[in-house]
């Protein structure tokens, strides 16, 4: 069973996740009382794509095999909350937040800015792969805006040259580590 | 004003978020003094004299939500932090959880044991997972230091705590959706009745409480809960957190005495210093996105001409027809170069989003209601959209599951409201819509 059909030619090899992922997994998966479990998917999720760099199909069939429930609980879980990539994207993320208060000190024109710096639109990655360009819902950080999130790190009080920095420190690895 | 500091007194000593430094500043206090001296009951009696009233945006008395508990025998009881902070305009929760960790621990053991509960969670929005991390931290400390896990202090209290991250939805800060994220489902809200406190996680009765609500049993428990009440005004008891946002000179997260005039906290300069840029206030949001718009000259006085506070009461004086709400302390302020439709239309978009697509109103209203605000912002509505949007308006509000509908359909209510001559400017002046900003609205000569 396919959640996206137009990937099936990227996404239909068997999933075997790292040890350390595996290891944190029945960590968390153990956490919980008996037979409730499954509390522990979203988390799972998370650190699935945290490895992988987004959620396919097979590792989320391997997602349900591993708490022992039916895939469909997976993908209806995985669709439903928007911090999950379906699709393959850049590995970088930047997600820029374009709700009210962010509008007010201009995430508009930071999104733009963004846009013909790296040469996509909202939704596209670069063609070295490096870079996919989203906008989010409130992020949570308001009064610090614009902002952007990758890989769960906040790049606050955003201006264009914030923006040329930050490129390149992603460019330059500085925040592979963490 | 003497503005007392009770939950962000101590953010600013370097290593707060550490056990050891938290507890050489006076921290645990309140589990020591529940556990070995008072009794549940007690702990909830406290919260109940103190009138705390929740922290999230629905203002609902904390300890009358605690004493609906249901404690049938032999089944386990959960408390629920709500950290899933989404509201646009909120981001209180992260601040005090980033540099006060150990605040939040402290009043979900306390709560906990108020309560009655033994396996406990804090559930955190997915794009906060550096302060599950941070929150994290915190509690193995507490755990090492005796402060969680089995007989704490000697009580023969048990308590495990544990933190749950969503995964990017706005709705999961409904409680019911939150219950069912955290049980690792789709984050659609349930029927009430039954309420959480019959029926909540896993079937078992289950308090959800607002991170600051929490962490302010602490200082309500250590100093009693009179001492608390006496902060305040009115049914406004206490301090409260305010995220300011928007176009101020100095916007960030303020505790403030309830009852500090909203004139103070946009101008004065312990608080947010005024509009920036040197321009002049348009509008105010002064409690998240949810909660209706106020044109500036209903932002510091009341239609009644009374200074307003940042009260319950003061904020909602006049109702919907002339008032807002205290709501979650989102407190968003606009300059007047901007433009209330867009604005209108943004927060649209958000609540469409947002709808989990469960109730036909909700799901559909909100994408129509997008739609409309977006041909009215780009120049290509009519006047007929803007009744059609009060239309809308009237067949979601009230005819869903959760709130979420009367979430999305009172902003936009409120917008037509005050401003409707700027709606109809970008439907009569087409062009100029385009070119630039309205600027200030009028106040009408006739009283509103």
């Amino acid at each position: 069973m396919k959640v996206n059909n137009h990937l099936s030619h990227i996404d239909n090899e068997p999933v075997e996740f790292s040890s350390e992922t595996m290891s944190k997994m029945n960590e968390l998966i153990a956490s919980y009382p008996e037979g409730k479990h499954k509390s522990a998917l979203i988390r799972i999720l998370h650190l699935v794509q945290t490895e992988r760099g987004w959620v396919s199909t097979p590792s989320m069939n391997k997602v349900a095999e591993i708490l022992n429930i039916q895939p469909i609980e997976v993908y209806e879980v995985a669709t439903f909350y928007t911090m999950f990539h379906l699709e393959p994207v850049g590995k970088y993320v930047f997600e820029v937040c374009h709700t009210g208060p962010c509008m007010l000190v201009g995430s508009d024109n930071i999104i733009e800015y963004i846009e013909n710096k790296l040469n996509i639109k909202k939704g596209e990655t670069t063609k070295d792969g490096l870079f996919t360009l989203k906008t989010a819902e409130c992020l949570g950080g308001c009064g610090y805006g614009p902002l952007l999130q990758c890989k769960y790190k906040f790049h606050e009080h955003l201006t264009k040259e914030r923006v040329d920095e930050l490129i390149e420190e992603y460019r330059s690895g500085k925040y592979d580590q963490n | 004003m003497n503005n007392r500091k009770l939950l962000l007194e101590n953010v600013h000593i370097p290593g707060i978020d550490t056990f050891d430094v938290y507890r050489k500043n006076g921290g645990y206090r309140s589990v020591e003094k529940a556990l070995k001296s008072m009794t549940p009951d007690e702990v909830v009696e406290e919260v109940k004299k103190s009138g705390l009233r929740g922290r999230g945006g629905a203002g609902f008395p904390t300890g009358m939500k605690w004493s609906f508990l249901a404690k049938p025998e032999g089944v386990p009881r959960h408390l629920v932090c709500n950290a899933d902070e989404s509201e646009p305009g909120t981001f209180k929760d992260r601040y005090l959880m980033e540099k006060n960790p150990h605040l939040l621990i402290e009043g979900m053991i306390t709560s906990s044991f108020a309560l009655g509960a033994n396996l406990s969670f804090i559930y955190i929005r997915g794009e906060f997972m550096y302060v599950l991390h941070i929150l994290e931290k915190a509690i193995t400390e507490a755990y090492a230091n005796g402060f969680l896990g089995k007989n704490i202090l000697g009580s023969g209290f048990d308590l495990d705590l544990r933190v749950a991250p969503g995964g990017g939805a706005y709705i999961c800060g409904e409680e019911t959706a939150l219950l069912e994220s955290l049980e690792g489902k789709r984050g659609n809200p349930r029927m009430k009745p039954p309420f959480p406190a019959v029926k909540g996680l896993w079937g078992c009765p289950t308090v959800v409480n607002n991170v600051e609500s929490i962490a302010a049993v602490v200082p309500i428990v250590n100093e009693g809960g009179d001492a608390y009440a006496q902060i305040g005004v009115g049914r406004s008891t206490g301090t409260k957190l305010i995220s300011a946002s928007g176009n101020l000179v100095r916007p960030g997260v303020y505790e403030i005495e309830m009852g500090v005039s909203v004139e103070e906290f946009i101008y004065g300069d312990d608080y947010c210093r005024g509009i920036a840029n040197g321009k002049k206030l348009k509008a105010c949001i002064p409690g998240g996105s949810s909660v209706p718009i106020l044109p500036h000259y209903l932002v510091t006085k009341t239609a009644a001409g009374e200074d307003r506070l940042m009260t319950y009461e003061s904020l909602s004086d006049g109702g919907f027809a002339t008032g807002s709400m205290l709501g979650s302390g989102g407190f968003i302020v606009f300059d007047e170069d901007q433009c209330i439709v867009r604005n209108t239309w943004n927060f649209a978009r958000f609540y469409a989003h947002e709808s989990c697509g469960q109730c036909s109103p909700c799901r559909e209203g909100t994408g129509w209601m997008e739609k409309v605000l977006n041909r009215l912002e780009h120049g290509q509505g009519n006047m007929r959209d803007i009744d059609l949007l009060e239309e809308i308006n009237k067949k979601i509000e009230g005819n869903t599951i959760c709130p979420l509908g009367d979430a999305a359909a009172w902003p936009v209510a409120a917008a037509i409201r005050h401003f409707r001559d700027e709606f109809e400017w970008h439907v009569n002046e087409r062009e100029q819509s385009q070119k630039r900003n309205y600027g200030l609205t009028t106040q009408p000569s006739v009283a509103v």
